[in-house]
């Protein structure tokens, strides 16, 4: 499984970005070898729709899941779309989460934010 | 009482909300012989509250937005990548278009080698159209959520050339952002509607740094004047800008604003007041067009 963090700076035990969109990097954590890749993140200067481009990352490495403080409507639409589980990060470094992660102690971000897609309902 | 109007169209402005735009945009209109009122703040149109415009017609305001024919796609993402809004993901081998990101500029449906991508109307807003004693009252909704208003501020302004009045008034949204742009790019001359405090004066700025950089003659109308310092008039003096009038702070005037009421259509005093100004600012024009032309 992959899994992806926005990262503010390129180690593992700096902590997770407060942004999903605009962060500079992220984390792509592969759980079969270990292995911690950082990508650039392009979508981090973007006039507008970083959001989903920054989703388009995200997908585009193959992605099985994100952690993530939070997630816009946009963002979380093609991620859902793309059926990459979406988990909310807690305190602590990028490693944490992924440990938190692996041992199924993160919660689903959209089940802490129902309310998170109702432009769909529009 | 004013004097002759030729086809003129005055567009009020302020670098923020709640200066008194629409206060004198409303009594502008209404105090004039025969005149069209443009409510070009979208986002939050209220000169009809004033007008309360009868025989209302309504026309939906559409834009482009791209559909894709999944049969015809070769996932060459070609789209995706040209979209600048980022508008397009692709996601499952196919683009999925996000419309309310979408600023229908039509590139995704130019770029495609497949044919794949057409264009369908998708409604962003409307405008309502109606008569309020003489004067023809358009007003723009932009629909909640939507990006850009600008294609409904187009559509009124376009409206209203099918059928011109001697003077016409356009109410712009708050700031100096593109929607203001859009509102006064026709206009032959921009009123900016300051207050008498430090916020106004730099709000007045920003308006004027916009005028400025489109070349339009402009005026300051000082509101809610009282007796000590208006750092918003001494922003004028500084600039050498034209005050043209100055309108007290008046707690009646006030009150009948705030009860939707036209004060020009309640009271004599206040038909006087905006008369005057209305002059004032038609003489102006005539001035600016007869000096350069």
């Amino acid at each position: 499984m992959k899994i992806a963090i926005p990262m503010n700076e390129k180690t593992l035990n700096s902590s997770v970005s407060a942004h999903f969109g605009r962060a500079p990097y992220y984390l792509i954590y592969d759980t079969e070898t270990k292995e911690s890749v950082f990508i650039d993140n392009s979508a981090s200067a973007s006039r507008g729709g970083a959001g989903i481009k920054a989703a388009q990352v995200i997908l585009d490495q193959q992605a099985n899941a994100l952690i993530t403080p939070r997630l816009g409507d946009n963002a979380a639409d093609v991620l859902e779309a793309a059926n990459i589980e979406i988990y909310k990060s807690i305190e602590g470094s990028a490693e944490d989460n992924i440990n938190a992660l692996l041992d199924k102690k993160l919660a689903r971000l959209s089940e802490i934010h129902p309310g998170l897609h109702d432009h769909k309902n529009r | 009482m004013t004097t002759k109007t030729d086809k003129m169209k005055i567009a009020i402005l302020s670098g923020k909300g709640g200066t008194g735009k629409t206060l004198l945009s409303v009594n502008l209109a209404a105090v004039a012989q025969k005149a069209s009122y443009i409510d070009c703040d979208i986002e939050e149109p209220n000169g009809h509250l004033f007008f309360k415009p009868e025989n209302l017609t309504e026309e939906v305001v559409t834009v482009k937005i791209p559909q894709v024919n999944p049969a015809l796609c070769n996932a060459c993402r070609q789209c995706v990548e040209f979209c600048r809004f980022n508008a397009l993901a692709f996601i499952m081998d196919r683009p999925i278009v996000f419309e309310e990101v979408c600023h229908s500029c039509g590139g995704c449906s130019l770029v495609c080698p497949q044919n794949a991508i057409s264009e369908k109307d998708k409604g962003i807003g409307l405008i309502q159209k109606g008569q309020s004693e003489q004067v023809s009252v358009y007003t723009g909704i932009l629909n909640i959520g939507e990006a850009s208003g600008i294609p409904i501020i187009k559509r009124l302004l376009t409206m209203e050339q099918e059928e011109p009045s001697p003077l016409t008034i356009i109410d712009s949204p708050p700031g100096s952002a593109c929607n203001v742009m859009e509102s006064i790019e026709d206009a032959d001359y921009c009123i900016l509607v300051a207050e008498p405090t430090l916020f106004g004066a730099h709000n007045l700025s920003m308006v004027y740094d916009l005028v400025t950089l489109f070349k339009k003659p402009f005026g300051v109308v000082l509101n809610k004047c009282l007796e000590e310092e208006n750092p918003a008039e001494k922003f004028c003096e500084e600039k050498e800008i034209k005050i043209l009038y100055r309108i007290p702070f008046d707690q009646e005037l006030g009150l009948l604003n705030s009860n939707a009421e036209i004060a020009v259509r309640k009271s004599e005093k206040y038909r006087a007041l905006f008369a005057s100004l209305l002059d004032i600012v038609i003489q102006e024009i005539n001035h600016e067009t007869n000096s350069h032309s």
